[in-house]
């Protein structure tokens, strides 16, 4: 006897819920997934009538899915926003130019105006150029940061108030293991945030949508709506640190269905405790960015790059900050420690 | 990754491989014996010495304990804990250079039962720790965690939280030990012990089936870890210790906060993993080898010859994904390897939170966990995890009622009513599972985030202990009460 969906208990049910381990036909799915995105925008309050909002693309499951779902909901519930694509071009041969061709499929399905920022015209690198100087370890830190920047700029061209990013609740349950791990407090307190107070100028509030959906649902989603998305790691390594944080938490996912939940439980109800440091905000003495330190890391991760020392911006090299600032010529042993090699 | 390492590693390679003939670092005279991490070989004298001071440096730093304070030392037979034995006898002997002066006693807690070992098993574990224990001179009791099923319900019942300590305190203490010198009212007499030969065999039944009533491996351990928390607590109480020391390393530490962050304790964080814990008021946990690691701990044991008795846990000789307690540790210990900070990052996360303080008059019992007792955190924003779970919940089925609403009301809980009855048979122990009781609460409403989650993955809670289950019901008639006379109340969040 096929098993009836939980929910209408008419239709036969097609899948098991990751998040609930219900078992729905594909229509009850549907309803309960794009619902409960709504709620979630309705109680978190992350947009306001006649906002123009935009849709953080990268052509692969996540920010396809949201895509989707905003304009669809969007439609549904008249949000009334306003919304666009922005997608950013790290220069990745084999990889971002394929994605990309998503994204402007998607633009012609969703008839959303994009709007494509690439590292090349931002910063005068693409990732394969940047990826030569400095090998294979550590790309993602250049990468991630340079992106989180693109990102500002873009929605600063398009005039966007807001960007939603297509984060979901395992990238979320992650990083909160990822923080712990790194023993990142600041970072620890505000990553399980749905969505960042406007924090000054330069800087689009950003907020998570998806933030409570897990991935598993969202590629059930994706599966069952036959949505275009792009599906293939990219080329440079992924983040090998990060690699284990994402193991764990998918083993933690195979125990108990509910840990991605419980961790960002845990993560939202986590406090600091009182007089520990945290790193004051403040702003980018080159290029104006939020940044806690004289020199934001985009700017020390590109005068690095310009120098011919890609070290510079990875680990702690504070102390640099003022003789970079200053123009001043660094002693040779610095210039030794921070050239490219065994890394 | 971490970028504190990346000046170190420079270091490290100069060191190159810790040789035989290396120097101590601290003496710098002695040939080193052993290596704690990366570069800092120590001497056998030396290594001692920084033993013995961090566990006094860290009595010393926190001005928990007072003087003349009875202390109970939680021995689990492992090498931490009976190295904070080890300790605790060398500090408080005669020839010690700066004495401890606090009043230890020793608990041992035999899970044998759970784990499903003979009587014999047990009964030589027993005798190997009652020799252990005899030597040191302290009292001690060792008792079976089938007393868990007779506790009172006090143990679960709220009690008022102390107030601060008053800056001072400790110097008052101190001043007052000296001028009334050692009251020595710990004498051998003291001592209780029910060995396992004496546990009734309906008892060890009982807890089997309580225990086995929980579906999964995490859940099991999970209640395991509270019931003898309680018993623990319960022990202290009754014999008159305001402490109750615990030896969890640092190593265990950041496992057990990995665990917390995993198991949905992020509001409890604080409590389970800090220095001091006083979620049960009158009886203080405290942590005082939370700065070793295991590996010293490992290296300390053995070369000063501390003995130990393995003792096997509910996880033991299982799979890696055999719950979220044992993933958890295995996982930390390989990054571990591959990282050595790893530990030490995760702990020192650890250090800066703190409980957060959503009500500072949680000492209202409606506002504490039924088991862990810490303060609810199942109250949140209408944007969080609990709620978007709730959502999704309710979505998945509407139109009909679900299995599980059902459940949770046909699977009735122990009323108060049945006390009388449940007293008397399987000794007090089982509770009436057969009686069909009406008017009991939902347990769920009375649990912290974390616990909810243990009891939902238990097929009934009908072998809980009694003390548990009446808390409940006191617990649920008096919020009943509380809102028959709601309208006459001046200030709603008064309680008892």
């Amino acid at each position: 006897m096929p098993a009836l969906c939980s929910n209408c208990s008419e239709k036969r049910a097609m899948l098991k819920r990751p998040k609930t381990g219900h078992s729905l036909c594909k229509l009850c799915f549907f309803f309960a997934f794009e619902e409960e995105i709504h709620q979630t925008i309705v109680a978190a309050k992350l947009f306001k009538p006649g906002e123009t909002v935009g849709i953080a693309a990268s052509g692969g499951k996540d920010s396809t899915v949201l895509a989707y779902i905003m304009k669809l909901l969007n439609e549904r519930y008249n949000y009334g926003l306003k919304l666009m694509l922005i997608s950013v071009d790290e220069g990745i041969t084999g990889y971002r130019d394929d994605s990309l061709e998503t994204v402007k499929r998607n633009q012609q399905q969703y008839e959303l105006p994009l709007k494509i920022v690439s590292y090349e015209e931002l910063y005068g690198w693409s990732m394969d150029a940047i990826v030569k100087q400095v090998g294979l370890k550590n790309n993602c830190t250049f990468c991630g940061v340079f992106r989180r920047q693109a990102l500002d700029r873009g929605a600063i061209m398009l005039r966007v108030d807001k960007i939603c990013t297509g984060h979901n609740a395992d990238d979320v349950a992650e990083t909160v293991l990822m923080n712990v791990l790194r023993g990142d407090i600041a970072r620890l307190r505000r990553c399980t945030a749905i969505s960042t107070a406007s924090e000054g100028d330069g800087v689009v509030p950003r907020c998570k949508p998806l933030k409570y959906a897990y991935e598993k649902e969202i590629v059930l989603y994706a599966y069952f709506k036959k949505l275009d998305y792009f599906s293939t790691e990219c080329i440079y390594s992924p983040n090998a640190y990060r690699g284990y944080a994402r193991t764990f938490l998918k083993d933690l996912e195979s125990i108990r269905p509910s840990s991605i939940i419980d961790i960002i439980h845990s993560g939202e109800n986590l406090s600091v405790r009182e007089g520990v440091k945290m790193p004051v905000q403040g702003t980018c003495s080159r290029c104006g960015y939020i940044s806690s330190q004289a020199l934001c890391k985009a700017c020390v991760l590109l005068e690095g790059l310009n120098r011919g020392l890609p070290k510079l911006g990875i680990g702690k090299h504070h102390r640099l900050h003022e003789k970079i600032l200053s123009q001043q010529p660094l002693t040779e042993n610095e210039e030794k420690k921070l050239k490219s090699g065994d890394f | 990754m971490c970028q504190v390492g990346e000046e170190d590693r420079y270091r490290y390679q100069q060191d190159g491989p810790a040789s035989a003939s290396k120097k101590c670092v601290k003496c710098k005279d002695a040939s080193a014996a052993l290596v704690i991490r990366a570069g800092d070989a120590y001497c056998r004298s030396c290594f001692n010495e920084s033993f013995v001071h961090k566990f006094r440096a860290m009595l010393g730093k926190t001005r928990v304990i007072f003087p003349g304070e009875k202390v109970l030392l939680a021995v689990s037979g492992g090498p931490a804990s009976c190295s904070m034995l080890r300790q605790v006898q060398e500090g408080v002997s005669q020839n010690a250079h700066k004495k401890l002066r606090f009043l230890p006693g020793i608990v041992y807690i035999d899970e044998g039962g759970v784990v499903g070992l003979s009587k014999e098993m047990r009964q030589k574990t027993a005798f190997e720790l009652q020799e252990l224990f005899t030597t040191t001179g302290f009292p001690f009791y060792i008792l079976p965690l089938e007393q868990v099923l007779e506790l009172p319900t006090s143990v679960v019942m709220p009690v008022q939280q102390q107030s601060e300590p008053v800056t001072g305190a400790y110097k008052a203490a101190v001043d007052h030990f000296l001028l009334h010198g050692r009251k020595n009212d710990v004498s051998p007499e003291e001592q209780e012990n029910i060995l396992p030969c004496d546990v009734n065999e309906s008892q060890t039944c009982a807890l089997q089936q309580l225990i086995g009533s929980a579906k999964t491996l995490t859940a099991r351990e999970d209640l395991l870890n509270t019931l003898r928390h309680h018993l623990l607590v319960h022990t202290a109480r009754s014999k008159g210790y305001s402490k109750l020391m615990l030896g969890d390393s640092c190593t265990r530490l950041a496992v057990k906060l990995l665990i917390s962050i995993s198991l949905g304790r992020g509001a409890q964080l604080a409590q389970d993993v800090g220095f001091s814990d006083s979620r049960y008021g009158d009886v203080i946990s405290v942590r005082p080898m939370r700065d070793y690691s295991a590996k010293e701990i490992a290296f300390y044991s053995h070369m000063f010859n501390v003995p130990y008795v393995s003792v096997p846990s509910l996880h033991t000789k299982t799979q890696d994904k055999a719950s979220i307690q044992r993933l958890t540790e295995s996982f930390v210990t390989k990054l571990q390897t591959d990282f050595p900070s790893t530990v030490s990052t995760i702990y020192r996360t650890g250090e800066k939170l703190q409980t957060a303080g959503r009500s500072s008059s949680a000492a209202a019992d409606g506002s504490r966990c039924l088991l862990c007792l810490c303060s609810l955190d199942t109250v949140t924003d209408v944007a969080s995890a609990l709620q978007a779970t709730l959502i999704s919940e309710q979505l998945s089925h509407t139109k009909i009622q679900g299995p599980e609403s059902e459940l949770s009301t046909a699977e009735e809980y122990c009323s108060i009513k049945g006390e009388g009855t449940c007293r008397g048979t399987g000794g007090g122990v089982v509770c009436c599972s057969s009686a069909k009781e009406v008017d009991t609460p939902d347990l769920r409403e009375l649990m912290c985030y974390s616990c909810q989650l243990t009891i939902k993955d238990m097929s009934s809670i009908h072998h809980l202990p009694h003390y548990i289950l009446s808390e409940a019901q006191r617990r649920h008639s008096r919020s009943l009460m509380r809102e028959e006379i709601r309208e006459f109340l001046l200030d709603a969040d008064e309680d008892d």
